[in-house]
């Protein structure tokens, strides 16, 4: 496999207005991310809300420009474009082979376009097409995600949620890309419906030979579609593994806490909480010394208060943690099984 | 654990047929149906309009043509049922010659009806050639008198006997287009600059809306005084037309470029314009093809109710007389002729266009308002 991606010490930080007054702060979203996307695998960003994770997708595809460090892509036909160095211009023909899909099916498509139009909007916008092969694409594109040709000339308001989405989907496949940035594309429909995307990504990834940034706060979504998984806490990467690894052996006690957040779905086996959750998510513009999690960290000592650790490698293996004690903490995973209570 | 890999295997949902969606304007036309008033009012101004723009055709005679022998005639009314000497009915519009008489108090010579002649009046009447929107040849009026020698004043004459009908038809012409073609320029400059603010924000955005607060805090009144009283004295007629619509629009433009702002702040957050950036549209293209169509009935509520204020700013400058001047025909400098309480108190017909202001004010308003409710669709 090959490197599609590659994030390289990205940061963003935001300057917030202290009034008229007041001194200016400033809020790290993002703190020196490191990671790289292979060709064809379906990586996750999942952490809790205002991690950082939606932050680190919109800077990758250039939604937002990063403060610091490079984000560059790799082009299968060779070379190194430095995505955060383009000019609005000079990114145009990239953004042909990143695409985004949103979260809020309702507000990411324009309710005064048909479908047809939202659709043919980017090959319209990139010239690849017109006329008789612009509406065959089209319609051949979003048949695949299962909207019937004959639905292409209503408007967004008359799909459901989960229709809306597969729109959605089509408007990011139509220019046959590479990498696909799904930000909390299932978090918005119910269930059942989650299932249908979920399989009908899975779907497209092999069909389309695409690479997907999955970016969710469901673990369960997570686990069943992801390859490898990046967990974030506070605009920091905590840990970076392969999914397997991961639910089995969490090397950062905050991945073990999100692991242990996971319901289940057997009342015999319903747990009694077993991580104590302490603390609050700590205030962006406020953050810890040393090691970000320490606030609420059980394990914590007072090496994780003053020293912050970096994200390395763990005995070796295709994880990685940012915790000092990743080798000696035994920490549990998602699948070891809480005490059966029995039925009286 | 319940996070065992499952292949769920949904059929992918039969669309239901479904009637294809109305267009924005359809739904908007069907919510504006339902509020009658606004009906009636969009009626009465397109009458208006259509006046307007047929000045020369509906108009009897030219606006300014004069006849000393007719000062402040009172109005003939119009006429079509008359009995004759023998008790028959005739039919046939037709208008009541004058008598003239000597006032008893005021000792001055006075037009009175005279009910003994009948002066015949024809629809699509031959007149003298004229040039209908200026380049169509025409000698066909509306209406006219069978013998144009005949007095003919539908609404009575003004102080130096010109048909009062026809000045207020030539004057409906100026005020209506003055009052659109402010609110036109006062659209580009607001969606012009109060777009710009919006998309863009920053430092433009906080600099435009500090200069619109600076604007609309002062009194509108002596300030347009001051910039017509600016005004050369030897413009032409369409020069100072020209003028007092850039004048009026200069205000005009503050309130539309605050709406077009809070509109392009909301919708620039919005998903579907994200999505649009990362399709790699231009921002033109983007501020067009994506953000003006979902507000665009909003914008043309806010103008249509922005119509009414410019008509009443020009007759207010025109009858102080500092907005357009007398050749010029509006309803101000219509109104200017109606200043004294002595004028007034003997020919009241000269009133006749405040008349025209009130009720095409009204009815833009209501129209303007329901536009604005069926552009909603939060509203009822």
């Amino acid at each position: 496999m090959s490197t599609l991606l590659t994030v390289d010490h990205l940061s963003k930080h935001f300057l917030l207005s202290g009034g008229l007054f007041g001194k200016e702060r400033r809020l790290d979203a993002l703190t020196d991310i490191n990671l790289t996307v292979e060709a064809g695998e379906t990586l996750a960003i999942v952490g809790e809300s205002g991690c950082g994770k939606t932050t680190l997708g919109r800077c990758i595809i250039q939604a937002q420009s990063s403060s610091e460090g490079r984000v560059v892509y790799h082009p299968k036909s060779g070379g190194d474009v430095e995505l955060t160095a383009l000019s609005k211009r000079e990114i145009k023909p990239w953004r042909q082979d990143i695409r985004m899909i949103f979260q809020d099916p309702m507000s990411s498509l324009n309710p005064y376009m048909r479908v047809f139009d939202i659709v043919a909007e980017p090959l319209r916008i990139h010239r690849i097409c017109k006329g008789r092969e612009l509406e065959e694409r089209v319609i051949s594109t979003l048949e695949k995600v299962g909207i019937p040709a004959e639905a292409v000339g209503r408007y967004p308001h008359a799909f459901s949620g989960g229709q809306r989405q597969r729109i959605g989907i089509a408007r990011a496949l139509v220019l046959d890309p590479k990498l696909v940035i799904a930000d909390e594309a299932v978090s918005a429909l119910d269930v059942s419906i989650q299932a249908q995307v979920l399989n009908l990504l899975e779907d497209l990834k092999t069909e389309f030979g695409l690479t997907y940034i999955f970016i969710s706060h469901d673990l369960g979504v997570v686990n069943y579609i992801a390859d490898r998984v990046v967990v974030m806490y506070l605009g920091h990467v905590v840990e970076n593994a392969p999914t397997e690894m991961l639910f089995e052996r969490p090397r950062h006690p905050y991945t073990e806490l999100l692991l242990d957040t996971l319901p289940i779905a057997d009342p015999l086996r319903r747990k009694v909480r077993k991580t104590e959750v302490r603390g609050e998510i700590p205030y962006l513009g406020n953050r810890p010394t040393g090691c970000p999690f320490n606030t609420r960290c059980k394990y914590a000592e007072d090496r994780c208060r003053t020293e912050k650790p970096v994200l390395r490698p763990i005995a070796g293996m295709a994880q990685e943690a940012a915790c000092h004690f990743a080798e000696q903490l035994n920490l549990k995973g998602a699948y070891d099984d809480a005490p059966v209570k029995e039925i009286a | 654990m319940a996070t065992e890999t499952m292949h769920l295997d949904v059929t992918h949902p039969v669309a239901i047929k479904r009637p294809a969606r109305e267009s924005q304007f359809g739904l908007m036309w069907r919510r504006f149906k339902r509020h009658k008033l606004a009906v009636v009012s969009l009626w009465i101004a397109a009458l208006f309009y259509a006046v307007a723009l047929f000045a020369e055709f509906l108009a009897p005679v030219d606006p300014s043509a004069y006849s000393a022998r007719y000062t402040y005639a009172p109005p003939q009314g119009l006429h079509f049922v008359a009995v004759n000497e023998d008790g028959g009915w005739e039919f046939g519009p037709y208008v009541y010659g004058y008598k003239t008489e000597i006032d008893p108090v005021a000792l001055r010579r006075t037009f009175v009806i005279d009910e003994e002649v009948r002066l015949p009046v024809r629809f699509f009447a031959e007149s003298k050639p004229y040039n209908l929107f200026g380049f169509i040849p025409l000698t066909t009026k509306f209406i006219g008198v069978e013998n144009p020698r005949d007095p003919f004043y539908i609404l009575g004459a003004d102080r130096l006997g010109r048909d009062m009908l026809s000045r207020l038809i030539h004057g409906t012409r100026i005020s209506l287009s003055i009052g659109l073609a402010g609110v036109t320029l006062s659209l580009f400059f607001g969606i012009v600059i109060g777009g710009f603010a919006g998309y863009y924000g920053g430092w433009f955005d906080s600099a435009t809306m500090r200069v619109v607060e600076f604007i609309r805090s002062m009194p509108t009144i002596p300030l347009w005084l001051g910039l017509a009283a600016a005004m050369p004295k030897d413009w032409s007629a369409l020069q100072t037309y020209f003028a007092i619509t850039l004048i009026l629009s200069l205000i005009g433009w503050t309130e539309l470029a605050r709406v077009v702002r809070g509109r392009f702040l909301s919708l620039r957050t919005e998903d579907f314009v994200t999505a649009a950036q990362l399709d790699g549209a231009s921002d033109w293209r983007i501020i067009t093809r994506h953000m003006v169509p979902s507000f665009m009935s909003h914008i043309i509520a806010a103008a249509t109710l922005a119509i009414p204020g410019m008509i009443l700013a020009e007759t207010a400058l025109s009858f102080l007389g500092l907005g357009l001047q007398a050749p010029i025909v509006s309803w101000g400098t219509l109104l200017q002729d109606a200043q004294n309480i002595r004028t007034l108190a003997s020919a009241p017909w000269l009133l006749a266009p405040g008349v025209c202001v009130v009720v095409i004010i009204l009815a833009m308003n209501f129209f303007g308002d329901g536009l604005r409710d069926a552009a909603d669709p939060h509203g009822r």
